[in-house]
């Protein structure tokens, strides 16, 4: 009789690589239902996700602009789930930058621009910092478990930015709950015209390679890897790993307040309680999709900032729900890491 | 002054409802050794498939059926992912729940297209009123499920703490090894405790849309199953605690509506976060005292 055997192998390396096309094909088939549902052919839809939107150079802007939030949410999760720290307080985190930044930004009033953005951004990495700050100390001084902290602090920051908006923020002309408008020289410059595209992009991708460059040359980042990899190995190695976790986390809370400064600096120059739509747990899929490191970081962020773009075309053409970009993310998410498991395993027929 | 005390109270109950269901099962769960973050996604695709099950038919029942039996596949997913595969909670529990509030949202715009105004049930779940016309009213007049909700309190303490069922459960949650040399099999009673605790959190959903709003919306969940997760954490995963937890939460939420009906001028979100703000604090306070499972957000392997 012929039987699966699993085995605790490591996979050879052309399965590995393979490993993501197999989760985006496996996924596209299990959506493909949903596609299906919708009244649309799953092979026009795939077109319209990953084909379409390449073929256009407002669409690649577009691209480049939904990449950018979640690339550094992205990195700021990757930051923290490599040492074990998960950080799941990233979307909290992001407001706290895009408070930070609406301020300095509307205050910003005759600062040459250069001044103006270089303080908006070091707010905003601040304001990430301090509401990553409570979580992070918890857990290195009384081991509270962050995952919970962090997600409760995500519900927090919603109700005081609602409290910002609809007490002293409340623009005073429309009577709106928005901020006013950031001052003009605070407004991020355009990178490519008649897009979006906007120096967040720029700063998403410094910060990942900055990141990628600590993790991969600098003690400090060695001993995070080491830290993720085998926390009582690296206590007993003498790394202080309390004091390196608590970096880590406050590092990955100022990059996700970065996502916020750029939302508000490079797209609505004021902010809103809509800010954003989940990116802080988008980048929880960023980074797992990357497997946490950079390099898969920067193509997972723009492959989902494709599928993003993509949902919008299928949208137009097809009338497929723009909501088919979520289910595609949160499937890819769940198929990859099953998927992962032939990392781990063998699999081998036999008798 | 009693009147509105009263009213206050009722008020609590109902609010209390759909947050002591999510964390009734979430107790059931975590006391097994899993975490499960997807609450907040099941909860929301379990009111939407309640809803659309409650109208297709026209009876409330099946909805109810329904809501209850997503809850229970949604968690039979995450059984497949962090039992059976041993993948992290985490990721597996926030996926789930990503993945089925982007089905849910995804069903409700091809269902009902880009409708502003939420679809309602000709027909919803009415309150009983066992004391009408009486000063009690306001307290008593609540839904049968609210009824049901506070029942389960006791149902689950006794269900975890004085049946074979509950050692086992709580055995897997503590020490799976120990358990599994005992000779209970850890991979089915995870399963069993995410089925019985995946019903009770799509109760939870489906009540918001089946009795207390009649309608579906977006945002209808709104961190309720992020509440029922702080809940059973602040009540040190003891049903009798949860639910005093989810009374303090229901109770300043109840307060804070009362207020800001009242036209009392207060930053009223600054109440809101007030519960989420105190479960923090009772986490960092009791510390390392919590008597977590000693075995969630462990998968267990079997060796050989």
């Amino acid at each position: 009789m012929l039987n699966l055997k699993i085995e605790r192998e490591p996979a050879p390396l052309w399965l590995r690589l393979l490993i993501p096309v197999i989760a985006v094909v496996v996924t596209f088939a299990l959506v493909s239902v949903l596609i299906l549902w919708a009244g649309a052919s799953p092979f026009d839809a795939v077109y319209q996700l990953l084909i379409h939107p390449l073929t256009r150079t407002s669409a690649r802007a577009d691209i480049l602009m939904m990449a950018t939030p979640i690339l550094l949410t992205g990195v700021a999760v990757a930051v923290a789930f490599v040492c074990g720290y998960y950080n799941i307080g990233a979307e909290g985190q992001l407001y706290a930058g895009a408070i930070f930044a609406a301020w300095v930004g509307v205050n910003a009033e005759g600062l040459p621009p250069v001044v103006a953005i270089g303080l908006m951004l070091i707010a905003g990495f601040l304001a990430g910092m301090i509401w990553a700050l409570l979580p992070a100390l918890l857990k290195s001084w009384l081991s509270v478990d962050e995952v919970v902290t962090t997600l409760l602090l995500n519900s927090v920051m919603l109700f005081i930015v609602s409290a910002l908006l609809n007490g002293p923020w409340r623009d005073p002309v429309s009577g709106w709950p928005q901020s006013p408008t950031i001052a003009l020289n605070a407004q991020f410059p355009v990178l490519i015209a008649r897009s979006r595209v906007h120096l967040g992009f720029i700063i998403a991708v410094v910060s990942a390679l900055s990141v990628w460059w600590m993790l991969a040359r600098t003690r400090f980042g060695l001993e995070l890897r080491a830290i993720g990899k085998n926390r009582e190995a690296a206590q007993f190695l003498g790394i202080p790993v309390r004091r390196r976790v608590l970096t880590a986390a406050l590092i990955s809370g100022g990059i996700a307040g970065l996502a916020g400064v750029g939302e508000v600096g490079g797209i609505h120059y004021y902010l809103i309680g809509s800010l954003s739509p989940g990116f802080g747990y988008t980048g929880i899929i960023v980074a797992t999709l990357g497997a946490l490191t950079m390099p898969g970081v920067m193509l997972s962020a723009l492959f989902l900032a494709l599928i993003n773009r993509g949902a919008i075309s299928a949208n137009r053409e097809l009338d497929v729900p723009v909501y088919l970009s979520d289910v595609i993310q949160a499937a890819l998410l769940l198929v990859t890491l099953a998927v992962l498991l032939l990392n781990r395993y063998r699999i081998r027929w036999g008798r | 002054m009693m009147d509105s005390i009263l009213v206050l109270i009722g008020a609590m109950l109902r609010i209390a409802t759909p947050i002591l269901f999510g964390a009734m099962g979430e107790t059931l769960i975590e006391r097994a050794g899993v975490l499960n973050l997807g609450i907040e996604g099941t909860m929301l695709l379990a009111a939407f498939n309640g809803f659309v099950a409650a109208q297709l038919t026209g009876s409330l029942w099946i909805g109810l059926l329904a809501g209850a039996l997503t809850g229970v596949l949604l968690c039979l997913l995450m059984g497949g992912l962090s039992v059976t595969l041993g993948l992290n909670q985490h990721v597996s529990g926030l996926g789930i729940t990503l993945l089925a509030s982007g089905i849910a949202l995804f069903a409700f715009r091809i269902l009902y297209g880009g409708a502003t105004t939420p679809p309602a049930l000709a027909d919803s779940f009415q309150p009983l009123n066992p004391f009408p016309n009486t000063i009690l009213t306001p307290v008593f007049e609540q839904h049968w499920l609210t009824y049901a909700a506070l029942l389960s309190v006791p149902l689950v303490t006794w269900l975890l703490n004085r049946t074979t069922f509950g050692l086992r459960l709580r055995s897997v949650g503590e020490n799976p090894e120990a358990a599994d040399t005992a000779g209970i099999n850890v991979y089915r009673m995870r399963y069993q405790a995410l089925i019985l605790g995946g019903a009770l959190m799509g109760i939870g959903g489906a009540f918001l849309s089946l009795a207390q709003l009649g309608a579906f919306a977006h945002g209808i969940i709104n961190g309720r199953g992020w509440v029922a997760i702080a809940v059973v954490i602040f009540g040190n995963w003891q049903p009798n605690r949860v639910l005093a937890g989810a009374l303090l939460f229901s109770g300043v939420q109840a307060l804070q509506l009362r207020l800001q009906a009242a036209g009392v001028a207060l930053p009223y979100e600054l109440l809101l976060a007030l519960p989420y703000v105190l479960v923090i604090a009772a986490i960092a306070l009791v510390g390392r005292n919590i008597s977590v499972p000693a075995a969630l957000l462990k998968p267990y392997r079997r060796e050989g």
